[in-house]
């Protein structure tokens, strides 16, 4: 399809430069993620509905059941919820289970064993239970994907005590990232973008984890604060670039997690900007975007110079026509005109 | 009203021979902890009203011959996991009975430091693995700590109990299928006690239904049992346990039972309409304990001195359970934050 192939190429991401390091594709990231974590644990296996494909779930499975044999890497039947359990089952008895969804949409047929029993065991057992297992899926958008396999549904766990929430935005990333959710003793969410497969990285070779629960600056400024994850996060990056041309000094925070959710930079910065911008993939209520805003106004209202402001979805479902989805998604220049708005004397 | 459900085994007539096959210690020990559970639990039904148990109850009285018949079949490394009605699986699978009263009376020092409840019995030193308190929940969880088992190549069978009503959640069909497919060591033991809470099978199932040949389609080993007879719970469980441990894969058995009491709380609630006192009463006729007490009595091993001496025994390690229960301390509030989240 042409204009899927369009759309792709339109994205712009700024080029790493390889004299900082190897660069690495983000599936690739991905890639090696896995294969360094079933090398080194025997516990770990990656399991899902075409992870041995010849797409290989975006290309980040390719190769690992050449690699590490079919009982490690194996397709599975179309059963959710069934699987969500089995990884749980093999997760409460010493294994380390990749469970990978094509889209996060499919996790909800699986809502009754994530959130009724891989979440609450360690806690229902007074913790003689542990679940470390991760679930990954890549967030779509675009190409027609439309209202059943756009979804962001990182907002409805968002209040779901024992799961944590991974966001990558980078190559690097998405590497330490996964690297350190497989080795954590709980159930962890990677959420990935489709559109961030496209994005290259200086990636390190080998084993490093990136720690769950820490946001990072990626730009620093003094007028405001951006805080968020992900492609959208992405996206407030190249605005806040942009806007310095205007003189307008944006600080951006990538949470990298979203739960546990490191308050504590997102706290640091709004006490010297002022001023807070949500950004999320997902829809704006209830999810990220509102546990931000709520929380500025819980614990550092009295640092706000204005109101805090959110970018995400609309309370619509995703619109599957190229047109309406152009409406639907926040861009570049939405989020600059909102940016504008908020430092706007 | 009528009766709707009727039992259709023939008992012990024609096991004399068979149980000759074994001592007579093994049989004594099956009927012990058939009574042991009926004592226990006649102790927290009468207890109950006193509201210092503040945990719901799903007593198992009628049932216990189906846990212990599974339960003499496994070691304690095999993994069982349960449903919301745990305590005859808990106690057949060896269970410390202390710890299972210090949790129904919400102590600090409960099976499950009072995160659980009667519901959520637990105790991994003798395999008590885990329960789900929604129905089906653990059937894909036992299905994945037996492909744990295979990965590990540790010789381990998984066994999860469910109710009949267990085999009309989706999960349960994905679950057996893809056990099927791995051929993982891992049974499932279906308890059809034909009524889930208060809705009997008729809105639930097609009368042409048969659960276990509903699972034999799945492409596993599926058969039926007297779930009122031990001896032949025994033989069933047994038999698939060695299948699961040979590399044979999945069993399903579909064990007829029937619940004495209410789906919970103390006591009976056939009153309230939902099925017919009589139906109760025709199945207490064949009560897993009597019918087996008087099996052995009539060959000779177990007199009434003997038995009455084992209740004895049992009603004070009962007794002294109970006690401790009531001694052990509350919970703190500190306690509340521990292990919400693995180190």
């Amino acid at each position: 399809m042409p204009w899927d192939e369009a759309l792709v190429n339109r994205l712009v991401y700024e080029a790493p430069n390889p004299a900082e390091g190897r660069v690495l594709s983000y599936p690739k990231a991905v890639n090696e993620a896995l294969a360094i974590a079933l090398r080194h644990d025997p516990s770990v296996f990656v399991l899902g509905q075409g992870v041995d494909d010849p797409s290989a779930m975006f290309g980040t499975t390719r190769g690992l059941k050449e690699q590490f044999g079919a009982e490690r890497v194996f397709d599975t039947p179309l059963s959710e919820e069934a699987m969500m359990g089995v990884s749980t089952g093999a997760a409460m008895n010493g294994m380390r289970p990749v469970y990978m969804h094509n889209r996060p949409d499919f996790i909800l047929l699986a809502m009754n064993q994530l959130v009724t029993h891989a979440a609450k065991f360690h806690f229902m057992d007074n913790g003689q239970t542990r679940v470390p297992m991760v679930v990954w899926a890549a967030i779509g958008r675009g190409w027609g994907s439309g209202a059943q396999h756009s979804q962001a549904i990182q907002g409805m766990l968002l209040g779901v005590p024992g799961l944590k929430i991974v966001m990558p935005s980078t190559p690097f990333d998405a590497k330490g990232l996964l690297l350190a959710a497989i080795e954590d003793n709980n159930p962890v969410l990677v959420f990935e973008h489709r559109w961030l497969m496209r994005k290259d990285g200086i990636v390190p070779e080998g084993f490093y984890t990136v720690p769950l629960g820490k946001g990072i600056y990626r730009r620093r400024g003094a007028d405001l604060t951006i805080a968020g994850a992900s492609h959208t996060l992405e996206l407030a990056l190249q605005a806040a670039n942009q806007l310095a041309e205007e003189g307008i000094q944006a600080e951006v925070i990538d949470l990298r997690t979203v739960k546990p959710l490191d308050e504590a930079i997102v706290e640091e910065s709004v006490r010297k900007t002022g001023r807070l911008l949500a950004v999320d993939t997902a829809w704006a209520a209830g999810g990220v975007c509102a546990e931000l805003g709520c929380l500025a106004a819980e614990k550092w209202f009295k640092h706000l110079r204005g109101p805090v402001r959110r970018i995400g979805l609309p309370d619509i479902p995703a619109p599957a026509g190229y047109t309406l989805e152009q409406f639907y998604y926040p861009d570049v220049g939405r989020i600059s005109r909102v940016i504008r708005e908020m430092c706007a004397k | 009203m009528s009766i709707r459900y009727r039992y259709s085994g023939t008992g012990f007539t024609g096991w004399g021979d068979r149980a000759r096959r074994y001592d007579r210690a093994f049989l004594l020990r099956l009927f012990r902890s058939m009574l042991r559970i009926r004592i226990i639990e006649e102790e927290i039904e009468k207890r109950y009203h006193e509201d210092q148990m503040k945990t719901p109850i799903h007593l198992v009285i009628g049932q216990e011959a189906t846990s212990v018949g599974c339960c003499a079949a496994l070691t304690d490394a095999d993994l069982l996991y349960s449903s919301h009605r745990t305590h005859g699986n808990y106690l057949a699978k060896g269970g410390d009975l202390k710890s299972m009263l210090s949790e129904m009376f919400c102590r600090a020092n409960g099976c499950a430091g009072s995160r659980g409840g009667s519901m959520h019995l637990i105790d991994k030193k003798v395999g008590m693995a885990g329960t789900s308190a929604i129905v089906g929940g653990a059937i894909p969880i036992a299905t994945g700590a037996a492909l744990a088992a295979r990965m590990q190549k540790v010789d381990r069978v998984s066994v999860v109990f469910l109710g009949e009503a267990g085999a009309e959640e989706g999960v349960t069909s994905e679950s057996l299928n893809f056990a099927a497919v791995k051929r993982l060591p891992v049974i499932y033991f279906c308890e059809n006690n034909h009524y889930s809470v208060q809705s009997p099978l008729a809105p639930r199932q097609s009368p042409d239904r048969v659960v276990w040949k509903w699972a034999a389609s799945y492409g596993m080993h599926s058969v039926p049992v007297d779930g009122t007879n031990v001896l032949a719970v025994y033989e069933t469980a047994k038999e698939a346990v060695k299948r699961a441990r040979e590399g044979g894969g999945p069993t399903f058995i579909e064990a007829q039972v029937y619940r004495f009491r209410a789906h919970g709380g103390a006591g009976d609630d056939s009153k309230t309409g939902y099925r017919d006192v009589a139906e109760r009463e025709a199945w207490e006729a064949h009560c897993p304990i009597a019918t087996y007490g008087e099996f052995l009595r009539g060959s000779g091993m177990l007199d009434a001195a003997a038995r009455k001496q084992m209740e004895s025994e049992i009603l004070a390690e009962t007794l002294a359970a109970f006690d401790h229960a009531m001694a052990s301390p509350n919970p703190v509030e500190a306690d509340l934050y521990r292990n919400v989240y693995a180190s």
